[in-house]
């Protein structure tokens, strides 16, 4: 088992490690969560890498990654545990066919474990020997209020009750990462349980950082060029910002084309990697696109 | 905190408690829970560096971005050398006679200087009453009107608003989630119900019980105008929309006039009374000019992926009267209209005969509602509800308004 980080330099190097480059804030945080084993709750626009810091974590901690992805209508069925009816159903017939029922050791048959179908927030629960799970529930502004109070109770006590069961508890608690991308508020009581984080676009040191971390192919020069440029984009007043996603995804793109720098056509042509609206296509297109390519190559020039 | 002898522990302890009272009265939502887990942060964060200790506070402490600069603030003040403190009430102190000086204080600052030092700020208020007294020597025609109309609702006004709203059909006002309930009428077989009825009778007969999708609500967004034009209309909005938020959950409001306030938070206030005091105080741009498209452009930039989620209604309260472009109004109404379920549109002016749909605003934003209607008067929120659970669609489809002018 992986000891888990005892400082907030540990903590960020521990990202840093699995590739994602986190400011101090963030490790601060992440630190505390794991030590205060408390969920850590991560609020922030799409595409800025909430995500990624679970996965990343599973991965350097060397611990499994469950995953529950949120959505509308989500139920203890799909979240929790489901009895597998069809199997139990056979039992039964099974034991027709015998003959003999005794309804009294029918029900404690069917309902052992054996017919117990774990989804993620009871998998959670289970330590193995590499230690308790990163549970990553994603989305979660997509699941319904109800779930949310259903999920509240999870996390204060780390058990699950199946009422045919028993009631299953954590040996040690999972390591749980909540994301949202805030389509709805998440209700007070449950962020109180969490650390709360916001995650912002990362500034232009960092986000070169990141690139360079996550596309080496890319030219120093484009590298530089991109992220100034989608820095700029960032402050146009758009629909929908490009995220950090965005901003990996034209540099791989870019990289592909064998571009060594950024031209108005490149920039034109692969727009769409970027803005994901027409509206803003249609207002950054062309002339404003060129206009902010060439603040870009000035900053640049200035620099060097 | 390993380091550090008992006596400093205690001291810092103490000191995090009072932060804690200082962030509550500055309006964020610390409860004693809270601080237990800040001192805990701490002790296990340390206190080497102040980036660390802000960070370790922060992540209690804040539990919504809007947050953070009251935290911010509160934090740069609160946490810094006694002697500096002293400083700081004094200018605090000497600000309070030199508006200029309170002008140019950062966003929060006011707040959190007024929780940091409750007395002074008690101390501070009788001048400002009488630069009241002055001001109110010079309303305006503008600001009498705007007193008038928040006159108070009687408690048989409230509870018959009340009534009609629980009464009150929106259009499309019921969607089925993708959420199952059990049902007694055949719909979807449950298979867990099914199952543990037919164990009762010892597995000799399968007894099928059923669910359906449930249905629910969808949110509701309200956008309502406040400028000069729709004056003696913001009362009964403002009621409505309070009303509206007791008797059914997920409502958002919002009021716009040259700028865009959301209220949802001031609403909630269970008097509304005092809700409307608050949003009052919320707002300042009452009774002003109107710039809808500007007003639009920072919901649909800022708030419309966070309340227009699982199909929302949109309630527009606007006679339409506009003085940005066309243009720009045009381009936020389709983004408006493309990220919602529906859009009604309320407007005041066609209560006259003859309404034409002649004013360019009007015209720019008709092809991007569902339904337009009509208010005949608008003195009780009764007539509010009318208007919008009103049947027959072909009479609110804003084609017609369109075609006919």
């Amino acid at each position: 088992m992986k000891p888990l980080p005892a400082s907030i330099d540990e903590a960020l190097q521990l990202l840093r490690g699995g590739g994602y480059v986190p400011d101090r804030s963030l490790a601060t945080v992440l630190f505390l969560s794991l030590k205060m084993h408390r969920p850590l709750f991560l609020e922030g626009e799409a595409g800025v890498g909430k995500t990624e810091i679970a996965k990343v974590l599973a991965d350097r901690l060397d611990r499994r990654l469950i995953r529950l992805q949120c959505y509308e209508g989500l139920d203890v069925a799909n979240a929790v545990y489901e009895w597998n009816f069809a199997a139990q159903m056979i039992e039964i017939r099974a034991a027709e066919a015998t003959g003999v029922i005794d309804r009294e050791r029918l029900v404690e048959d069917v309902f052992t474990e054996r017919f117990l179908i774990k989804r993620p927030l009871l998998q959670a629960l289970e330590t193995d020997e590499r230690g308790a799970p990163v549970l990553l529930i994603d989305e979660l502004d997509r699941a319904d209020e109800a779930f949310e109070a259903y999920l509240l109770e999870v996390l204060a006590d780390n058990q699950v009750t199946v009422p045919e069961l028993e009631t299953f508890r954590a040996k040690s608690p999972p390591i749980v990462v909540v994301t949202t991308n805030r389509t709805r508020e998440i209700h007070d009581a449950l962020k109180r349980r969490c650390l709360y984080h916001w995650i912002d676009y990362p500034d232009a040191v960092r986000e070169l950082e990141i690139v360079r971390t996550k596309v080496p192919a890319a030219s120093e020069r484009l590298s530089r060029e991109i992220v100034g440029f989608v820095q700029r984009l960032r402050a146009e007043e758009l629909f929908k910002n490009p995220g950090v996603a965005e901003t990996l995804d034209w540099a791989t793109a870019l990289t592909e084309l064998d571009r060594v720098a950024l031209d108005p056509e490149t920039v034109s042509d692969t727009l769409g990697v970027l803005l994901k609206y027409q509206d803003d296509v249609a207002r950054i297109e062309g002339n404003r696109a060129a206009a902010l390519l060439d603040d870009v190559k000035a900053d640049l020039n200035a620099v060097e | 905190m390993s380091a550090a002898t008992p006596d400093t522990a205690g001291k810092l302890v103490e000191n995090i408690v009072h932060f804690a009272r200082v962030l509550r009265r500055a309006g964020l939502p610390v409860g004693p829970a809270s601080v237990i887990d800040a001192v805990r942060a701490v002790e296990v964060a340390g206190v080497a560096t102040r980036g660390d200790f802000y960070w370790a506070l922060h992540s209690i402490f804040v539990t919504r971005r809007e947050h953070r600069a009251i935290f911010d603030e509160a934090f740069r003040l609160f946490w810094r050398p006694r002697r500096n403190l002293e400083q700081l009430l004094s200018n605090f102190l000497e600000r309070g006679d030199d508006p200029e000086a309170a002008e140019a204080e950062r966003p929060a600052a006011a707040r959190v200087a007024a929780a940091m030092f409750p007395e002074v700020a008690m101390q501070r208020e009788p001048t400002i009453r009488e630069q009241e007294i002055e001001t109110r020597l010079l309303v305006s025609e503008e600001e009498r009107l705007q007193r008038r109309d928040f006159a108070q609702m009687s408690a048989a006004e409230i509870a018959e608003a009340k009534r009609r709203i629980d009464a009150m059909r929106l259009p499309e006002d019921r969607v089925r989630s993708r959420r199952l309930v059990a049902t007694s009428t055949p719909g979807k077989i449950d298979p867990r119900r099914t199952f543990r009825a037919s164990l009762r009778t010892g597995a000799r007969m399968i007894l099928l019980r059923h669910r359906r999708k449930a249905e629910m609500n969808p949110p509701i967004v309200i956008l309502a105008d406040i400028s000069g034009s729709m004056g003696e209309y913001s009362r009964i909005f403002l009621h409505f929309m309070h009303a509206l938020g007791e008797r059914r959950r997920r409502v958002h409001s919002f009021l716009f006039g040259t700028r865009l306030t959301n209220v949802t938070r001031q609403l909630r206030l269970k008097d509304p009374d005092e809700a409307l005091a608050a949003c009052s105080d919320a707002v300042v741009d009452w009774s002003g000019g109107t710039r809808i498209a500007t007003a639009l452009h920072t919901f649909n930039r800022l708030w419309s992926r966070r309340v227009l989620g699982q199909g929302a209604i949109v309630l527009l309260f606007t006679d339409g009267l506009e003085r940005d472009t066309d243009e720009d109004l045009a381009r936020e109404m389709d983004r408006l209209h493309r990220s919602c379920r529906r859009v009604i549109w309320l407007n005041p002016l066609l209560r006259y005969e003859g309404f034409e749909a002649k004013a360019r605003g009007i015209r720019a934003m008709l092809p991007y509602v569902d339904e337009f209607r009509p208010v005949h008067s608008l003195a009780a929120i009764a007539d509010l509800c009318d208007a919008l659970s009103e049947r027959g669609s072909a009479a609110a489809d804003p084609r017609r308004w369109l075609a006919a002018a």
